[in-house]
């Protein structure tokens, strides 16, 4: 499952861009590598954001996954079910299960990132 | 890499496979979850081939067995298994393993997997002066693991009353389609069950229709994941991470199967004079207090901020209790039930507490 709105990035987190916001998630292809999901931390609000840093972790029953923030800004909101609910990020990483929003401090940092069509295609070199 | 009699039907299956000590091996088929659940309220199948099997037969063979391992073979009856451990002369631990008693002087052991050569060799070593004839027969078994609650009638299906009649840590032998089996009422997974050795040839049959059989009972296909996790809710040791050759069979909390007063064997000395001295370290259950997943091989703290006093060294979410578990060894002091300790968990400390083990143990 590929969106067409999102953008992704090559470690597979995807950001769905919504005006001057930004929702970050982990793609489907991810979820489905992870497993059982168990555990997820989310940042906490009004964290400043590199494009880069180390945003989130995922764990799922046998592997810690760390979530990279594809783009730079402030957080402005986290998704708080996961807390009691981390299954969410299996059953809908590109919907129910997003994991925090931003207020985008540079926009053109979008430019870096993949359409759908693109990740679909190196989705499909990945995985030869 | 090596692979059991099962491989293509794991693959069949859509299992993940994962080299598990130079086996290809299925981690998990269709999660570790549902798998894990299925164990403990229904029935889950397991491939364990990768298992080692070695034979001791011969006029000492039950004073050289008695020798290399710290359990006291001489109260097993025929078709009588227990657990006990290789020991080291430090007291530490070679491997852990069963032992079946399959006659006078016949005995069947079952080994780690990673550790099959390293354990053909130790005790080859210390069998000079033992009238015993040692074989690894590793290759000649398959090894099947029915286990939860439902797993009885799937294994009387397949092999009669015997399963039925046999109790808990009990074998006996049956034949299928015409080969020979042995029925263990064993398991790595805290609950009722089954495991069975087989010749590779009818591996695939039987695991065939064992999955056809258990079908009606909610029968699950399981990896090692699930393995693992349900070893952990059990608090059965997984060698390599919770007991090893620096680890003391009494500090890894064995001293279960450690009978000091059956005579010499390998290691009692050290380990009499630790019991008598008193431990200074113990392997203890813990659970996480704050949120967080501990981790084999995460720092574990006394205070936030202070020096690591050990590792994680087996830490895992437990699917069934819904908790975050883990074991670490802890000096004497510290091992008290209700103590709190620290867990790094990357960048942050999270708090833990220990408590009593095992973390599950199933209703009889």
């Amino acid at each position: 499952m590929v969106l067409e709105d999102f953008y992704y990035t090559k470690e597979h987190e995807w950001v769905q861009v919504d005006g001057e916001t930004g929702t970050i998630g982990i793609t489907d292809h991810a979820q489905k590598q992870l497993g059982d999901i168990v555990f997820v931390e989310v940042p906490e609000v009004d964290t400043e954001l590199e494009k880069g840093d180390e945003a989130a972790s995922i764990e799922s029953v046998k592997a810690v996954a760390d979530v990279f923030s594809p783009v730079s800004g402030t957080v402005t909101a986290v998704n708080e079910a996961l807390e009691d609910e981390p299954e969410m990020v299996n059953k809908e990483a590109q919907g129910a299960g997003w994991l925090f929003r931003l207020r985008l401090s540079n926009k053109s940092e979008l430019n870096d990132l993949m359409n759908a069509a693109a990740y679909a295609k190196y989705l499909e070199e990945e995985e030869g | 890499m090596k692979k059991t009699p099962l491989n293509e039907e794991h693959r069949n299956l859509g299992a993940k496979m994962v080299d598990f000590g130079g086996w290809d091996m299925p981690v998990q088929y269709s999660g570790v979850l549902e798998e894990h659940i299925a164990v403990r309220k229904k029935v889950g199948l397991f491939d364990v081939s990768h298992m080692g099997e070695f034979t001791v037969k011969g006029p000492d063979a039950l004073a050289f067995v008695q020798h290399v391992t710290c359990n006291d073979v001489s109260k097993l009856a025929y078709k009588q298994i227990h657990y006990s451990a290789f020991t080291y002369p430090e007291g530490t631990i070679v491997d852990d393993l069963l032992v079946y008693r399959q006659d006078e002087n016949e005995f069947f052991l079952v080994v780690n997997a990673a550790n099959i050569d390293k354990d053909f060799d130790w005790i080859t070593s210390q069998s000079s002066g033992f009238d015993v004839e040692l074989k690894n027969v590793s290759d000649s078994y398959a090894q099947l693991a029915i286990q939860g609650p439902e797993a009885v009638k799937i294994v009387e299906t397949l092999f009669g009353k015997v399963a039925v009649e046999m109790h808990y840590y009990w074998f006996d032998y049956g034949t299928y389609e015409g080969s020979p089996c042995i029925l263990s009422r064993t398991g790595y997974t805290g609950e009722d069950g089954f495991e069975v050795y087989c010749p590779p040839s009818i591996a695939v049959a039987l695991w065939r229709r064992s999955l056809e059989l258990g079908r009606p009972y909610g029968i699950l296909p399981c990896g090692l994941a699930a393995r693992d996790t349900l070893r952990l809710e059990s608090k059965m040791c997984l060698y390599g991470n919770d007991i090893d050759q620096t680890t003391t069979v009494l500090e890894g909390g064995l001293g279960w199967v450690c009978k000091l007063d059956k005579g010499d064997f390998i290691g009692a000395d050290i380990l009499r004079q630790q019991k008598e001295e008193g431990l200074e370290r113990k392997l203890i259950g813990f659970e996480m207090a704050d949120r967080g997943i501990a981790r084999h091989g995460y720092p574990v703290y006394l205070e936030p901020g202070g020096e690591a006093v050990g590792t994680v060294t087996s830490g895992s979410f437990a699917p069934f209790l819904e908790k975050n578990i883990g074991l670490t060894y802890l000096p004497i002091e510290k091992a008290k039930i209700g103590t709190e300790i620290y867990i790094g968990i990357r960048k942050k400390t999270a708090k833990a507490v220990v408590v009593k083990t095992p973390f599950y143990k199933r209703q009889k």
